[in-house]
């Protein structure tokens, strides 16, 4: 049994582990990735000491830092179920069952889902979350972009350069991001704005080859070959049911990490713990773990 | 004999690096394809993997979309 298992290795997961780890109890991390959203990001100039780095460049300093304490890390493992007992909390994910006296999810959030017929199926066929990753390869096509947000708007920035025509496909009447990228995507002639619009379908053959809209109540399918979905985050706690959450799935914590059941903590952007920056995620793990360190040595 | 690897990446996208970063741990010699650069190459992905997205290693022509360390030290014979 281990004294401590953090679920997550972004910012505040790899936070957690370098202060459970330096403080000697025996860790086990499980992630189904290193860095989370951090990883993700373009670049990042409001992390302390560092005016300018990219988000993998970021997460590189933060591997080589928890290597150096030689943390032990189950990647590409992913938690499916957490459940305490009298005697342990139970950590059940796809490839196996480990029990531990402390947990502290640190899960982090993912893309928020269209939940239409066909964004499964395309998946990577045409359909993806993330555009700085996969644009590239729709060089020349005709794309949409679902959301109406700084993500969309951001992705549609970057697309503007490299594709053939882009569509926004905006639920609410009108973009909400900032300013000056409105302004930007507005006045790109390579973009149509399409506000007050839902998603009804992805569709295609062996990849994506149309979306299927509403708008002023009239269906329509407008054929593109590529569809990028930036429509928020929603966080990854459905494996934690047994805690309290709120109305969005964030994991009530405390001013020290504690959720309602004693021995399981959590820190980062799974909780509903104010602003999600990757500072205030590394602060609250390093919070979270002394929290457990602390929990522990009043049971021994 | 050592395999012929192949990765078609782009130089913005997280699990690119993050594949990359192990085949250099393992001391695996691998050819990076930058398909945001290399038009022809991603047609060659995409026609090859029947995917769009990034990361997609070729092992010897066996195709291994997303960064999937199992299936990678497999078909390396890690």
């Amino acid at each position: 049994m281990y004294d401590i298992i953090v679920i997550g290795a972004g910012p505040a997961g790899i936070t957690a582990a370098i202060y459970a780890i330096r403080k000697r109890m025996d860790l086990l991390v499980i992630s189904k990735d290193v860095g989370g959203q951090t990883a993700w990001s373009g670049s990042i100039e409001n992390y302390t000491g560092y005016q300018f780095v990219t988000g993998p460049d970021l997460t590189l300093k933060f591997e080589e830092h928890m290597r150096r304490y030689n943390v032990p890390l189950k990647e590409g493992e992913a938690v499916t179920a957490v459940k305490k007992t009298d005697e342990k909390i139970i950590v059940t994910t796809d490839k196996g069952e480990y029990g531990t006296k402390t947990l502290i999810i640190a899960s982090g959030k993912k893309s928020r889902e269209l939940n239409v017929p066909g964004e499964k199926e395309f998946k990577n066929k045409g359909l993806t979350y993330c555009a700085t990753c996969d644009g590239p390869l729709f060089a020349g096509k005709d794309v949409a972009i679902i959301g109406g947000g700084n993500s969309a708007l951001d992705a549609a920035l970057q697309l503007i350069k490299i594709a053939h025509h882009i569509y926004i496909i905006n639920i609410a009447p009108h973009l909400t991001g900032d300013h000056v990228m409105i302004e930007k995507v507005e006045g790109s002639e390579v973009v149509s704005v399409m506000n007050s619009t839902h998603v009804l379908a992805v569709t295609g053959d062996k990849v994506v080859r149309g979306i299927r809209i509403k708008r002023e109540g009239k269906v329509e399918d407008l054929p593109v070959e590529g569809i990028f979905v930036e429509i928020g985050l929603m966080p990854n706690s459905d494996f934690a049911s047994d805690v309290s959450r709120n109305s969005f799935g964030e994991i009530k914590v405390d001013s020290y990490n504690r959720t309602d059941i004693p021995g399981i903590f959590a820190a980062g952007d799974v909780t509903d713990v104010p602003e999600k920056q990757i500072i205030i995620a590394a602060g609250e793990g390093s919070k979270a773990a002394l929290t457990a360190f602390r929990y522990l040595s009043e049971r021994r | 004999m050592a395999k012929n690897v192949k990765v078609y990446s782009t130089p913005t996208c997280p699990y690119c690096i993050r594949v990359k970063q192990f085949l250099k741990e393992s001391a695996v010699n691998f050819n990076d394809i930058d398909v945001s650069s290399d038009q022809d190459a991603a047609q060659e992905m995409i026609k090859r993997s029947g995917q769009m997205g990034v990361p997609v290693v070729d092992i010897d022509g066996e195709l291994i979309v997303g960064f999937d360390k199992e299936k990678i030290k497999k078909a390396l014979g890690l």
